[in-house]
């Protein structure tokens, strides 16, 4: 077992559990925009910005980049354990997701509520 | 005496700081057959570290289309280039495969489709249904 300390729950079972969570939430999202995408074919502007910049649309974008990230956190975290065996590659490359992550939020709750 | 693996591509090494150093780990990767289902499951690491790296290209394109009629309507003309629209359509490729796989897998947490044979069956599902819908991906984009 690889230690737990960088685990995003700190236990297997409970990353498990939201590596799961977050994939529904994620996958709704998708079915979402996958409707209104077919039922607006010649999407123009107008539309597409009431549709997501209507409260309940930014606050379903932001729990699904939330929901993003911490799957992302999880998948990665999975991948760097299983692959890189040294220790400090493994931290290096876990810091540089981790800071990928946090930019990708923070740009995107800018694009939500700053623009 | 306990019985261990003896095959030519077994063998016993020491990594040292691993909590349990006495695990036979086979090195050579290309004695072993992916069987069906674990090609699956590495495609659906591939595509997940994938969709990881191009979050910045959706997020640009998301910026794109908010900002102002002007920047959403330049998005939409930069939609029409073809390279854009393969690049699109890997993208979708991607989310299509990994959500596909991905369902694959809470069907698995229940108990579902975890036998040989099953589990083949049900790879084979997650290609032709993920492969279907990425067709259709590409109808709509064109």
């Amino acid at each position: 077992m690889v230690t737990s300390v960088t685990n995003l729950g700190r236990s297997g079972l409970s990353d498990w559990l939201i590596q799961r969570v977050t994939a529904v939430i994620v996958a709704a999202f998708s079915f979402v925009m996958l409707g209104f995408f077919i039922s607006h074919p010649d999407l123009q502007y107008a539309d597409w910005y009431n549709f997501m910049s209507c409260t309940s649309m930014r606050i379903f974008t932001l729990i699904s980049l939330l929901a993003i990230s911490g799957h992302a956190w999880v998948g990665l975290w999975t991948i760097a354990t299983d692959y890189l065996k040294p220790t400090g590659i493994r931290f290096l490359f876990q810091a540089a997701c981790a800071l990928a992550l946090f930019v990708y939020f923070a740009w995107a709750v800018q694009i939500l509520w700053g623009l | 005496m306990r019985k261990r693996i003896e095959t030519p591509c077994f063998r016993a090494i020491n990594h040292g700081n691993s909590v349990n150093s006495k695990r036979p780990v086979n090195l050579d990767l290309t004695t072993i057959k992916l069987p069906l289902p674990g090609v699956i499951s590495i495609l659906h690491r591939i595509s997940g570290f994938s969709l990881f790296l191009v979050i910045p290209i959706l997020l640009w394109m998301f910026q794109q289309s908010m900002i102002s009629l002007e920047t959403f309507n330049e998005l939409k003309d930069l939609l029409d280039n073809l390279f854009v629209k393969w690049v699109i359509w890997v993208i979708l490729a991607g989310v299509i495969y990994h959500l596909i796989a991905g369902i694959k897998h809470l069907f698995m947490d229940a108990g579902i489709g975890e036998t040989l044979e099953s589990a083949r069956n049900g790879s084979l599902i997650v290609l032709f249904v993920s492969g279907i819908l990425v067709f259709f991906a590409g109808v709509w984009l064109w």
